[in-house]
């Protein structure tokens, strides 16, 4: 799918009810980059797992609270498997999925599903590419519902007239990102960092390399990576396990057989620093410094986590919000995250300010950077966060869809079972010189990436 | 009369997708002698609980001069009361757990947090602090209204959509103030003082003005006797009126073209509608239920008729998309926007689009369709309970738009008591050009 650009609502997440249309500003920028830890208290999911006669993997968690199931694929499809210049097929193919399957057209394949008031998802990224159903439980809603996923799994036709259309809608989501500067902060940011690694491409392509996508392209993607052993399945909700299994079993045995693609090559470090600003008519310079981070499962990932829930990932209380926004009024949103990728994801600090202040913002920035790098938190910073980040566990798996990302972020990266039981533990454990130690060797600000994209040469 | 539709369905298939199901835990309603309302639902799935302060004040409430006053309050709730003075409020709810924010709306501003069960009391405490004992002061403010600039740069000024839309809302409002952006015209927050917030936040910030919504692990009576003591000290103040200036008839087709730096041109088209409050203030509830059906029959996902017809079919359409919203206070707008696809024009694209609305109030609407539109809705109704936050979010929503509570629980069944003839009646009667306003962003590209 293109992506919907800032404001555009697509049909994509289309749904009925009373929030519809409904709009409000919210007093900050949500992030949920991290992930909290465990109140000791409560016992967090029970994740059980096990393996389809296929080949895949499966995870499930049983919730019967509600009467709705959550599924969701995730195939080892994303950019990073893309054949050298062919940019943007991953995403072309994933997006295609539900462009007609076995005997239906598109109208068809969607209609099966909204019939039923069942949602279909799919999603694209670097490391995988994800299909997702969420239904009622009722055996005449959600049987229906799951043979039209098998359906869409199994057989899809990829139309040429619809890998045309798709490739033409990718066009127009090229051009609406070429006017957001935010959009063009990333791409540049992600160019730097990355290079020659495939996580430099263009997830969404390059005008030429979506003009050569072709439909023997799609096909051969799909019959490389959409498969029973490049996939885990992940189910969450009204089911017994033994539901669970056959329906894990039916959709694994739908789909072909095949090998786990290699492993991914390894992320050159960044030779020296690098400064890259980009003018853009807008009236605020979008500012993005940071550098390469963590992959996930990292030994260091905890003292990273907590460290950067302290610099900038904690919201409203965190240094990076309260020096640049409550202090200074220089940006709204003033953050920092580590995105860990299954090779070295990015870490990145992020503000945006009127063109005319951004030098004095970028100055800010860069100096909050450096101290933190070199002092670490406060011993009572610490406390805090690991306060925040304890206590509020439970709230970070009280819905069913809260549960499913967690799940499948475990089940994708391989993470170890009782990941989501040690997490407290591990989040306690963390101590001041950790940190700091951690920032040191991971973050070296003189090799910092810097992107600035707007009226970059403005002055007051 | 609703259910007779029920009685109807010859499969098992049908029945259960047209079923309302009975998940809506009961509500409690209390109020407090000074006229504070609370609303309180147990939902024990995890021992988490949602606390949001609603205020009955938002952008639909402020006149010419004054516009995103009541946005640029809610920025100043977080700095500060004598007893928690600066940031205090948000570093005591980030210690126990909590996550916390707020928004502003047309008709409403409220203050949230989600906290671990047990720690409902801190959210009270703090609360009922800020609705009378703000500081707003000075020094602050003028660090703060800084923040809300950038807030416009980046939501609107430097974002060619939303631009259009502001625009758009500000042709089509005459005298309605729907007129006014929320964030507020940039001119009025570089002359707003401090003194504005302070009278602002005099007049609305009160107990009789607010509505607390409690969702979450909790006993409800409990949560009334922790809110009497919290909130029930504070006084009433006096009552406030509202002046709400009426929209006055359009007269004709209104057009707005924006020519901004952008790369994509995009279309929106916005009709005059009626909300749910005066729908049924015409004695025509039925009408608002009508409209979000219709908006279901053209964009109730990929099978719907603006995505199949247009996107897909004609191909004219790089994305489309309808919307409606019954839950305001005042008369509201069916929009319709779309990015032509590539080679089409905006006059191809607006002229499918008009077509599209011409066959459905001429042709027929399929008993698929409609089953379809029903059969999503009483499922997203059962999604919807997956999160604490849009339940509460739900009671608040209708309480502070002038909308009783209850009326969230007729939302399914008035949805299937909808038949095809129904629909049809809406647009005939409100997709007509003396409703219209059509935008037009047309880029200027670099």
């Amino acid at each position: 799918m293109t992506r919907a650009g800032p404001g555009l609502v697509t049909s994509e997440n289309a749904r009925r009810g009373i929030f519809r249309g409904a709009f409000f500003l919210f007093r900050g920028v949500m992030l949920a980059w991290g992930l909290g830890a465990i109140h000791s208290a409560w016992a967090s999911p029970d994740i059980m797992q096990w393996q389809t006669q296929a080949g895949s993997r499966v995870y499930f968690v049983e919730a019967r609270e509600l009467p709705m199931v959550d599924v969701r694929l995730l195939f080892d499809a994303g950019a990073v498997r893309e054949p050298d210049d062919k940019y943007g097929l991953a995403q072309l193919v994933n997006g295609l999925l539900n462009q007609g399957a076995g005997e239906l057209d598109a109208t068809g394949v969607s209609y099966e599903f909204e019939r039923l008031g069942a949602r279909y998802g799919a999603d694209s990224g670097y490391d995988f590419a994800s299909v997702s159903l969420r239904s009622r439980s009722a055996p005449a809603v959600l049987e229906p519902a799951l043979r039209n996923l098998r359906r869409v799994l199994a057989a899809p036709t990829f139309p040429a007239q619809a890998v045309a259309r798709q490739k033409q809608r990718m066009q127009v989501g090229l051009e609406r990102k070429r006017q957001s500067p935010a959009a063009i902060a990333r791409e540049a940011y992600r160019s730097a960092l990355y290079r020659a690694h495939p996580y430099a491409r263009p997830s969404d392509g390059t005008e030429a390399s979506i003009a050569t996508l072709s439909r023997a392209d799609v096909v051969n993607f799909h019959r490389e990576y959409y498969h029973a052993n490049n996939v885990r399945l992940v189910i969450v909700g009204d089911l017994e396990r033994n539901q669970a299994a056959a329906l894990a079993e039916d959709l694994s045995a739908a789909l072909p057989r095949g090998q786990p693609p290699g492993p991914l090559p390894a992320v050159a470090p960044l030779p020296r620093s690098e400064e890259i600003r980009i003018e853009h008519p807008s009236s605020q310079v979008h500012i993005l410094v940071g550098q390469l981070g963590i992959k996930r499962g990292a030994a260091d990932y905890f003292p990273l986590y907590v460290g950067n829930h302290i610099l900038g990932g904690g919201g409203f209380v965190a240094r990076l919000f309260q020096e640049i926004r409550e202090r200074r009024g220089l940006s709204y949103g003033a953050y920092s995250y580590f995105a860990p990728r299954r090779e070295l994801g990015p870490f990145t600090a992020s503000l945006q300010t009127r063109g005319g202040q951004q030098e004095q913002a970028r100055q800010v920035l860069r100096a909050m950077l450096q101290t933190f790098i070199e002092q670490g938190p406060t011993e009572a910073e610490l406390v805090a966060a690991k306060q925040n980040i304890t206590g509020g566990f439970p709230l970070r798996l009280d819905s069913n869809s809260k549960i499913l990302g967690l799940v499948a972020m475990i089940a994708f990266y391989d993470l170890p079972p009782d990941y989501l039981d040690t997490f407290t533990d591990e989040v306690s454990a963390v101590s001041v010189a950790q940190i700091r130690d951690a920032f040191q060797r991971h973050l070296h600000p003189e090799r910092f990436v810097t992107v600035m994209v707007g009226p970059v040469s403005a002055t007051d | 009369m609703k259910r007779i539709e029920l009685f109807l369905c010859r499969s098992a298939l049908l029945l259960a997708l047209l079923s309302p199901l009975l998940l809506h835990a009961e509500v409690h309603e209390y109020r407090l002698d000074n006229g504070l309302k609370l609303l309180v639902k147990e939902d024990r799935r995890a021992p988490v609980v949602v606390s949001q302060v609603w205020y009955r004040i938002g952008s639909s409430y402020e006149h010419n001069g004054i516009t995103g006053v009541s946005h640029a309050l809610e920025h100043m709730m977080f700095q500060g009361t004598e007893k928690y003075p600066g940031g205090e409020f948000s570093r005591i709810i980030a210690a126990n757990g909590g996550s916390e924010n707020a928004f502003t709306g047309r008709d409403y501003t409220a203050y949230f947090q989600t906290l671990e069960k047990s720690r409902l009391e801190i959210s009270f405490e703090l609360e009922a602090d800020r609705m009378r004992n703000l500081l707003l002061a000075p020094q602050e403010f003028d660090k703060e209204i800084e923040v809300v600039k950038e807030e416009r740069r980046l939501r609107t000024d430097d974002n060619p959509v939303a631009y259009l839309y502001e625009s758009a809302l500000a042709a089509a409002f005459q005298t309605a103030p729907y007129r006014h952006p929320i964030i507020g015209w940039m001119a009025d927050l570089e002359a707003m003082t401090i003194d504005d917030l302070r009278a602002w936040y005099r007049r609305w910030y009160g107990p009789a003005n607010a509505v607390v919504v409690v969702v979450g692990d909790v006993d409800h009576d409990a949560v009334r006797r922790l809110a009497q003591q919290h909130f029930g000290a504070i006084k009433a103040g006096p009552p406030v009126s509202v002046r709400t200036p009426p929209e006055v008839a359009q007269q004709g087709l209104k057009r707005v073209t924006v020519r901004r730096p952008a790369e994509l041109p995009h279309l929106l088209m916005a009709y005059k509608t009626p909300v749910l409050r005066t729908a049924i203030a015409a004695s025509a509830d039925w009408e608002a239920y009508a409209l979000e059906v219709l908006a279901g029959v053209l964009d109730g996902g990929y099978s719907a008729r603006l995505e199949t017809n247009l996107v897909r079919g004609q191909e004219v359409a790089a994305s489309i998309s309808a919307s409606y919203n019954l839950s305001s206070r005042l008369d509201g707008l069916f929009t319709l926007q779309a990015v032509p696809a590539r080679g089409k024009t905006m006059a191809e694209l607006e002229q499918a689009v008009r077509e599209q609305l011409q066959q459905l109030k001429q042709g027929e609407i399929s008993a698929a369709e409609l089953e379809r539109v029903k059969a999503q809705v009483v499922s997203g109704d059962v999604y919807e309970r997956d999160s604490l936050f849009y339940q509460a979010l739900e009671l608040g929503l209708f309480e502070t738009v002038g909308l009783p509570w209850r009326l969230t629980e007729d939302y399914v069944p008035q949805i299937q008591s909808i038949r095809a003839e129904q629909v049809q009646q809406v647009a005939n009667k409100y997709f007509h050009d003396d409703g219209l306003t059509v935008a037009v962003l047309e880029p200027i590209r670099q």
